[in-house]
C-alpha cells in the first residue's frame, strides 16, 4: 500500500513539473509576439446538413482554397476556423449566430446560403458590429435598407440576375411579351422584379405573372395557362428540387420547343443530372458559368479539383472570393482588426480578380459584376456571351441603403 | 379561359386528385381500421420514390423496379407494424403522433445515409414516354394519363377487396369490434399487420409511379402528407369513398384556385389566395359536417 502511494505521488509530481515546464517554455517563446500573432477567428455559419449541405461544403472549400493561396494567413495572421451548422433553419439562426458572436467571440462571420437565416444573422451582426461576409444569400434588403458598414456580400443579389435576363430579352426583337412564373417568397419576388425592371425598360411587356406558394411543385395547371396564353418566352424562378421538377414538367408539356424557357442561373444550376436532358437549350443569366476561358478561372478550377476531388461551382467561387475580400481588408491594416475604419474602407475599394471575372464592391456592399448569358448544353451551363457588363444592384435598394457609421 | 383550356384544366385536376387519393387511401385505411394516426405516411411516399430511383438504376427497368419496390414496401410495412406500430393500439392519440413523428426523422436520416441529399430524376418508361397533342402548342404526357388509369384500377381493386371478399369482411368486422372478431377465432393481429402493410404499399406505390413526373428529393413526403390529411379530414376519417370524393374536390379547388381570377370589391382573391383555398374548403365542410363527408359521427 505504501509503495503504491509513493509511486502515485512520484508520478503526479513529475506530471505537474513537466506541464509547468512546458507552460513556461510556451510562454517564453510566444510572449513577445503574442499580441501580433494571435489567430484571427473566422466563424463559418453554413449549412452542413439538409438540402443545402453541398452548397455549404462548396463555400467552405472555396474559402479554404483562397486562404491557402494567400499563404494560410490574412494580413500576416494565422486563421482559426470555427464552424456552426445552420441547418438552413431560420428558427435556429439567432441562437447559432449568437453562439459565434458572443461565446466564440469570432472576428469575422462567413454565412450563409439560406436567405431567411441570413436575415436573422444580419440582425445580430448589425448590433454587435462583427464583420460579416455573406457568400450566397441574395436577399435584397441586405444591400438595401438593412445594409451596414460591417456587412459585405461576395455573391449576388436576386435582383441582378433577373435584371440581366430582362435586358437580354428586351434586346431580342422576337420576344415581345413574357409570362413570369415563380415561387411567391422573397427570392422569387426579387428575381421577377429584376426581370421586369430590365425587360420593361427596354420596351418589353409582361403578359402575366403566375405565382405558386413556396415550395410547392404542382405546376401542371399553370403550364396549361402558359400554353393557352402563348407568350414569346417564359421567365421562371425556381431552385433545387423544385427547379428540376419544373424543367421536366415544362418539357413533358411540349412547351420547351415552342415557348423558350429562360430564368436566373439558379433554375439550372446543380440539377442538370436530375432533369435527364429536359433542360437542354434553356437560357439563364448568372455571374458564373461553365467555360469561362480566363487564365484565372482555369487555374482556379484546376486547383479546386486537385484539392477537393470535386468540380467547383458558383458557391465555391463565392467562398473563394470571400477569402480574397477579407484578405484585402486585413492586408491594408496589417492584421490589426481593431483598425475597423481602414479595414472596411479597404474591403469597399477592393477589386477582386475572381474566377467569375473582375468585380468591385458597390456602395451598398454588393458585387458590381459581369452577368453572363448561359445555355444548357448537355450537363453544362455554357457561357455564350456577356448579358450585362459590370451590373450594379437595384437602384431602389442602393437608394434605400443608409450606411450609418 | 376558353373551353378547351377549361377541359384540360379539368383533366389536370382529376389527374392530381387520383394520385392524391392513392396516397390518402392508405392513410384513411390505417386510421379507419386500426385507429392509428400515422404521421409518417408521407415518408412512405418519399421512400417509394427513392426506391423507384435506385431500383431503376439497379435493374435498368422501371416496371421491374416497381414490382420489387412494391414487394419491399409490403415487407417494410410488416416489419414496422411488428416492431413499432402494434404497441400503439388502444393508446392515446399523443403517443401515436409522437412515435410516428419520430419515424419521419428516422426515415429522413436513413434516406440521407442510403441515398444522399441530392435531387434525383427517374426516366419515364419507354412505352409511355410520348405525349398527346391537345392544342397547337400544349401536349399531355401519356404517362400522366397512365397514372390516372392505374390509380382508378387500384381504387376499384381496393373497393372489391374490402366490400366483396371474405378478408374484407374480416377487416371491416375487426374495425367495428376487435374483441368480438378475436373471440370468433380470427387472428386480428395478423389482419392488422396486413392492413398496415397495405397502407404502406399504397403510399410507396404512389411515390414510385409519381417519381418520373415529379422528381425525387429529400422531404418530398411532407407537403403531400399535409394535403393528405386535409383529404382524410374532408372525406371523413376512415372512409375510402370519402377519400375519393375529397381528393376530387381538392383537385378541382386547388387547380382552379390557381388559374381563375376572382376579384371582389377591388380586392384580389384568386389566384392570390389560392394557397389557402383547400384549407378554406376544409373549414367550410367541417362547419357543415364536423365528422367529414362520409365519416361516422361520434368517432
Amino acid at each position: 500500500m505504501l509503495r503504491f502511494n509513493q509511486v502515485f505521488r512520484y508520478l503526479t509530481l513529475t506530471a505537474c513539473l513537466r506541464s509547468l515546464l512546458a507552460l513556461t517554455l510556451t510562454f517564453l517563446v510566444s510572449a513577445p509576439t503574442l499580441a501580433q500573432q494571435a489567430k484571427i477567428k473566422v466563424g463559418m455559419m453554413l449549412p452542413y446538413t439538409g438540402t443545402f449541405a453541398p452548397l455549404g461544403v462548396a463555400i467552405e472549400n472555396g474559402f479554404r482554397l483562397g486562404l491557402e493561396e494567400q499563404g494560410g494567413r490574412l494580413g500576416g495572421r494565422e486563421v482559426e476556423i470555427v464552424k456552426v451548422d445552420d441547418e438552413s433553419d431560420p428558427a435556429k439562426a439567432t441562437d447559432n449566430i449568437n453562439r459565434l458572436v458572443t461565446r466564440d467571440k469570432v472576428d469575422v462571420v462567413l454565412g450563409t446560403v439560406h436567405s431567411g437565416v441570413a436575415a436573422a444573422m444580419v440582425r445580430v451582426t448589425r448590433e454587435s458590429g462583427t464583420l460579416q461576409i455573406i457568400p450566397n444569400a441574395g436577399l435584397a434588403p441586405v444591400s438595401g435598407p438593412l445594409c451596414a458598414p460591417n456587412i459585405f456580400r461576395s455573391s449576388f443579389s436576386n435582383w441582378q440576375s433577373g435584371y440581366a435576363m430582362g435586358v437580354e430579352m428586351a434586346a431580342r426583337n422576337k420576344v415581345k411579351k413574357v409570362i413570369t412564373i415563380a415561387w411567391q417568397y422573397a427570392a422569387g419576388e426579387e428575381s421577377v422584379k429584376g426581370f421586369k425592371d430590365g425587360y420593361t425598360k427596354g420596351g418589353g411587356q409582361i403578359a402575366k405573372e403566375l405565382w405558386l406558394p413556396f415550395p410547392t411543385v404542382d405546376f401542371q395547371a399553370l403550364l396549361t395557362e402558359i400554353a393557352a396564353a402563348k407568350p414569346d418566352a417564359t421567365y421562371a424562378f425556381f431552385a433545387g428540387a423544385g427547379a428540376a421538377k419544373f424543367l421536366k414538367d415544362y418539357d413533358q408539356a411540349g412547351l420547351r420547343k415552342t415557348i423558350p424557357l429562360i430564368g436566373p442561373g439558379f433554375l439550372t444550376d446543380g440539377i442538370l443530372e436530375a432533369t435527364g436532358g429536359a433542360a437542354e437549350g434553356v437560357e439563364t443569366t448568372l455571374h458564373y458559368g461553365d467555360g469561362i476561358e480566363t487564365p484565372k478561372n482555369k487555374a482556379f478550377r484546376l486547383a479546386y479539383a486537385k484539392t477537393f476531388k470535386l468540380q467547383p461551382d458558383t458557391y465555391a467561387v463565392a467562398g473563394y472570393d470571400s477569402a480574397y475580400l477579407l484578405g484585402a481588408g486585413m492586408k491594408a491594416v496589417a492584421g490589426d482588426i481593431s483598425k475597423r475604419k481602414e479595414l472596411i474602407a479597404a474591403m469597399e475599394h477592393a477589386s477582386i480578380d475572381s474566377p467569375r471575372g473582375k468585380w468591385t464592391m458597390s456602395r451598398a456592399h454588393n458585387p458590381i459584376q459581369d452577368h453572363y448569358l448561359r445555355k444548357v448544353i448537355g450537363m453544362e451551363n455554357r457561357v455564350t456571351s456577356v448579358a450585362v457588363r459590370q451590373l450594379d444592384d437595384d437602384p431602389a435598394m442602393i437608394a434605400a441603403c443608409k450606411m450609418g457609421r | 379561359m376558353d373551353f378547351p383550356t377549361f377541359l384540360i384544366q379539368l383533366l389536370n385536376s382529376v389527374q392530381y386528385a387520383l394520385l392524391l387519393f392513392l396516397i390518402a387511401s392508405g392513410l384513411t385505411l390505417v386510421f379507419g381500421i386500426m385507429g392509428i394516426i400515422n404521421v409518417a405516411h408521407g415518408s412512405f411516399y418519399m421512400i417509394g420514390a427513392y426506391l423507384a430511383w435506385s431500383l431503376t438504376a439497379l435493374t435498368g427497368h422501371f416496371w421491374t423496379a416497381l414490382l420489387i419496390g412494391t414487394v419491399l414496401s409490403v415487407l417494410l410495412g410488416f416489419a414496422l407494424e411488428w416492431l413499432v406500430i402494434r404497441y400503439l393500439y388502444g393508446r392515446d392519440l399523443l403517443y401515436q403522433v409522437l412515435l410516428t413523428y419520430g419515424l419521419i426523422l428516422v426515415f429522413e436520416e436513413v434516406r440521407s445515409l442510403l441515398w444522399g441529399d441530392d435531387v434525383r430524376g427517374v426516366d419515364i418508361p419507354g412505352a409511355l414516354a410520348s405525349s398527346l397533342r391537345l392544342t397547337d402548342n400544349l401536349s399531355y404526357p401519356v404517362y400522366r394519363l397512365a397514372i390516372s388509369v392505374l390509380c382508378l384500377a387500384l381504387a376499384a381493386a381496393m373497393y372489391w377487396l374490402i366490400q366483396k371478399t371474405r378478408v374484407g369482411m374480416m377487416i371491416r368486422a375487426g374495425s367495428a369490434n376487435r374483441q368480438m372478431v378475436q373471440s370468433l377465432g380470427i387472428n386480428v393481429a395478423l389482419l392488422y399487420r396486413c392492413v398496415f402493410a397495405l397502407g404502406v404499399a399504397l403510399a410507396a406505390l404512389a411515390g414510385m409511379i409519381a417519381a418520373p413526373v415529379s422528381s425525387v428529393f429529400p422531404g418530398m413526403g411532407n407537403h403531400v402528407l399535409i394535403v393528405c390529411f386535409v383529404v382524410v379530414v374532408i372525406g371523413g376519417m376512415g372512409s375510402i369513398k370519402g377519400a375519393l370524393i375529397a381528393s376530387l374536390l381538392i383537385g378541382l379547388v386547388d387547380t382552379f384556385g390557381k388559374v381563375l381570377h376572382l376579384e371582389i370589391a377591388g380586392i384580389h382573391l384568386l389566384p392570390e389566395l389560392s394557397s389557402m383555398s383547400i384549407y378554406l374548403l376544409m373549414a367550410v365542410i367541417l362547419l357543415w359536417r364536423p365528422e367529414g363527408l362520409f365519416g361516422a359521427p361520434g368517432r
